[in-house]
């Protein structure tokens, strides 16, 4: 396959994938903005939201106070702000599009769609702050779909696969971190109603709200909730299970294109740690020093890969 | 001026001619309504497969939809033998030429054709004379525009040797129609076009380089996917089962061409390029052209890829040039042209200038270089303010324009608003030339939506048709 090709469909992968989390981001903001007690001299939501999408800095350049409109607008529809749904979403129809050989009319059919609506929706404007969520997060699930049905499982699958990984772990650790460590930086708030209530928020979120009752049963502790999005294997946004899966995705590539890679070696080594790690020494040495060490290492990853399989090189 | 009479390719005066007789009594059960929905239909289909193409001038991120009619265009096969024998002729005798140009010039010698002509030629590429490619072939898809204005009679509007587009619409097109239309072709016997994306990989394929060892690995080098024909390079390449690279998935190694893949370099034989000559590589051609690749022109003259159409081939499909083309028949092959070429007045002869230029109002005046039915005038159907303004044009250039009478083009019965109704069409079909040359049966039809008007070309507001050729007894 060429390297070209590959890094589309990497790339692809991650833009869909980051539209979703966008829209979980999103989701987050507006139910936290609605509990009654939430002016209560602790960091603003918004603020916190656009903190965990990295897109605070660009948001200042243009706007003065994080409003829920303005955030919604600048993270949904600006052009200016490089990680907007509308540019992620377009950016993987980009991506795609130069990757159409490699790619079925369905998966193909799915990005295209998604694009051409959300322009009307831009120019629409009917649609809530909530349905819009939920309209990109189910755009999200139809790619993936179309893309799980009808690929072939060759080299471009496992290319696609490891976009959408890589930025999925990068996105549980930052929607972990904004919670853990963004939007409650006094220590005497932990454990209050509004913690529970930020708790629960996250949760519903990734859509983990049942799947971690079933896991967990009971109360909501943080300390369960960091297991679950960090260390727990059958959780599928959990940094385990995004490590495990790269891992499998790199080792089908270096099978089928003879010989381990840097990239191998790295992931190997990251699912390893994770998979001996123990919750109570991540709590111990910091929550947000870890998700912060994690977010590098996802980087350093994403660098192996392009390297590893000749992205971008001239 | 008289008006001139237009042949119908399915009335003959009232009677059906046989070609249409059971197309249009099949059409006939269908009622509006129902036609008029699977019209929507077809066009959803186009948008959602990506199925636009852009128009140059307009605003970005415009994608347009090529407007399409769903009544066939149809050709039966006695007539289509003939069109085809003189297309292939036509193809073989500007392979001849353009070799011939490149090595001896015999043709000039001989003083058939001016020299000046063909050596000053803004297409004449110095930088490949004495090369050979492979089977001596230099235009390996050649798409020849073609009118009819009589029963048995077609003229050559121009030659496309570069690379000519729209034979992504000729299939998809057949696509549609057979989804929509299923008892149609099997009542009508069509022929099926299926073949081609296997004819042009079996053509690509038979014109590697001596080089080339093992199974040529063929490639199809796109500019991008913002180019306006993307969708067709994607469309053949997944058709063919080839690579679709651009200029920065090549690079050149020692005397050959490599592609970057994940598995490591891989080297390409032959090359079926959708850019221009001028952006092949920079090393050779425009330096800042990023969408070629430097040094392929070092590889090409020392035998180690194939570009098709090999660089220079452009001299052959000039403006200027088409008038020597039954010349070359001639003088190449010892026949007689099968095709007609449309008298053409040169206006950088001071003859031709003066009756062109008094008798504007009754031709079409093409730039030299243009194409796309950009900055042409078609004289009577153009008001006295447009002409006049396109006489200064001329006098100030005269060499950059050829003028030809305004063809009687043929109507094909055409869906509109109140039903069927005449409009004119043009048609291409796409010729193959590797180890043999193959036309597959069919081509893409151009049709002028607007009544009267006899501009096709999609910038213009042309749609497209199938076209289908029938057994002669169906």
């Amino acid at each position: 396959m060429l390297s070209r090709t590959a890094e589309s469909l990497y790339w692809a992968a991650r833009y869909m994938e980051r539209t979703d989390a966008t829209a979980r981001l999103l989701e987050v903001g507006y139910r936290m903005a609605m509990m009654p007690t939430a002016a209560g001299g602790h960091a603003n939501e918004w603020e916190s939201v656009l903190a965990a999408a990295g897109a605070a800095q660009g948001f200042a350049d243009q706007f003065d106070a994080a409003t829920k409109s303005d955030t919604a607008e600048f993270l949904i529809f600006d052009e200016a702000n490089p990680s907007s749904i509308r540019n992620c979403l377009r950016a993987a129809r980009n991506n795609l599009r130069a990757a159409r050989t490699a790619v079925t009319s369905e998966v193909w059919e799915a990005v295209n769609e998604s694009y051409l609506r959300l322009l009307e929706l831009e120019a629409q404007r009917a649609l809530s702050l909530p349905e819009l969520c939920d309209w990109t997060k189910r755009q999200s699930a139809v790619l993936r779909g179309a893309f799980s049905t009808t690929q072939l499982r060759s080299d471009g699958y496992d290319f696609f696969n490891l976009g959408y990984y890589v930025e999925r772990a990068d996105n549980t650790a930052r929607l972990l971190d904004v919670k853990y460590y963004v939007l409650l930086p006094t220590i005497d708030m932990v454990g209050g109603e509004i913690d529970r209530f930020q708790w629960l928020t996250l949760l519903r979120a990734l859509s983990a709200h049942r799947a971690f009752h079933w896991a967990y049963g009971g109360d909501i502790s943080p300390e369960q909730v960091a297991h679950f999005l960090i260390l727990n294997p059958s959780s599928p946004r959990s940094l385990l299970f995004c490590a495990e899966q790269i891992d499998r995705h790199l080792k089908h590539l270096s099978l089928a294109n003879g010989g381990r890679t840097p990239a191998d070696d790295f992931a190997a080594d990251m699912f390893e740690a994770l998979g001996t790690a123990r919750i109570d020494a991540i709590m111990a040495q910091g929550v947000h020093d870890f998700l912060t060490g994690c977010i590098e290492r996802n980087a350093k990853l994403h660098r192996l890969i392009g390297e590893s399989y000749l992205f971008g090189a001239m | 001026m008289e008006k001139p009479a237009f042949f119908n390719e399915m009335y003959d005066g009232e009677a059906l001619r046989p070609a249409y007789a059971h197309i249009v009594e099949l059409f006939s059960k269908y009622a509006p309504d129902e036609l008029a929905l699977k019209k929507a239909e077809a066009e959803t289909i186009f948008r959602r497969l990506g199925i636009t193409f852009a128009v140059y001038g307009e605003e970005n991120n415009a994608e347009r939809l090529i407007p399409f009619d769903m009544m066939p265009r149809v050709f039966l096969e006695s007539e289509w033998r003939r069109l085809e024998r003189g297309v292939k002729q036509r193809a073989r005798a500007l392979n001849a030429f353009l070799w011939d140009v490149y090595h001896r010039g015999e043709i000039i010698r001989s003083g058939r054709i001016p020299a000046e002509l063909v050596y000053q030629n803004a297409a004449y590429e110095p930088s490949v004379v004495g090369i050979t490619p492979a089977r001596k072939i230099y235009s390996h898809i050649i798409g020849i525009d073609l009118v009819r204005t009589g029963l048995g009679e077609f003229y050559v509007l121009e030659d496309n040797c570069r690379t000519p587009s729209g034979v992504s619409y000729m299939l998809e097109n057949r696509e549609i129609m057979m989804r929509m239309f299923p008892n149609l072709f099997h009542r009508a016997r069509v022929q099926p076009i299926d073949d081609y994306p296997d004819a042009l990989r079996r053509t690509l394929k038979s014109v590697a380089p001596a080089k080339c060892e093992g199974e040529p690995c063929a490639v199809i080098l796109t500019p991008g996917a913002f180019n306006s024909a993307y969708y067709e390079h994607s469309f053949l390449a997944d058709q063919m089962g080839l690579e679709l690279v651009e200029g920065s998935d090549l690079f050149v190694d020692g005397e050959f061409c490599y592609m970057r893949t994940t598995r490591g370099p891989k080297r390409v034989d032959v090359i079926y390029r959708r850019i221009d000559d001028a952006f092949l590589d920079p090393l050779c051609f425009n330096p800042t052209s990023l969408v070629g690749v430097p040094g392929l022109m070092n590889v090409y003259r020392s035998g180690g890829v194939q570009i098709c159409s090999a660089p220079g081939a452009g001299v052959a499909d000039d403006k200027a040039v088409y008038t020597y083309v039954p010349e070359m028949i001639r003088f190449y092959l010892g026949e007689e042209p099968i095709l007609k070429n449309v008298p053409t007045w040169m206006c950088h002869k001071p003859d031709d200038l003066t009756y062109v230029l008094e008798n504007l109002k009754d031709l079409v005046v093409k730039e030299v270089h243009g194409s796309g039915g950009y900055g042409m005038l078609v004289g009577p159907a153009s008001t006295k303010a447009e002409v006049e303004a396109y006489a200064g044009r001329i006098k100030s250039d005269p060499a950059a324009f050829i003028a030809q009478p305004t063809l009687a083009l043929s109507t094909s019965p055409t869906f509109v608003d109140s039903g069927l109704a005449p409009r004119h069409v043009d048609l291409r079909p796409y010729c193959l030339v590797g180890d043999k040359v193959t036309l597959v049966p069919g081509g893409l039809t151009r049709v002028a939506m607007r009544e009267g008007s006899l501009v096709v070309n999609s910038s213009q507001g042309g749609g497209v048709k199938d076209t289908w050729v029938i057994a002669d007894d169906a």
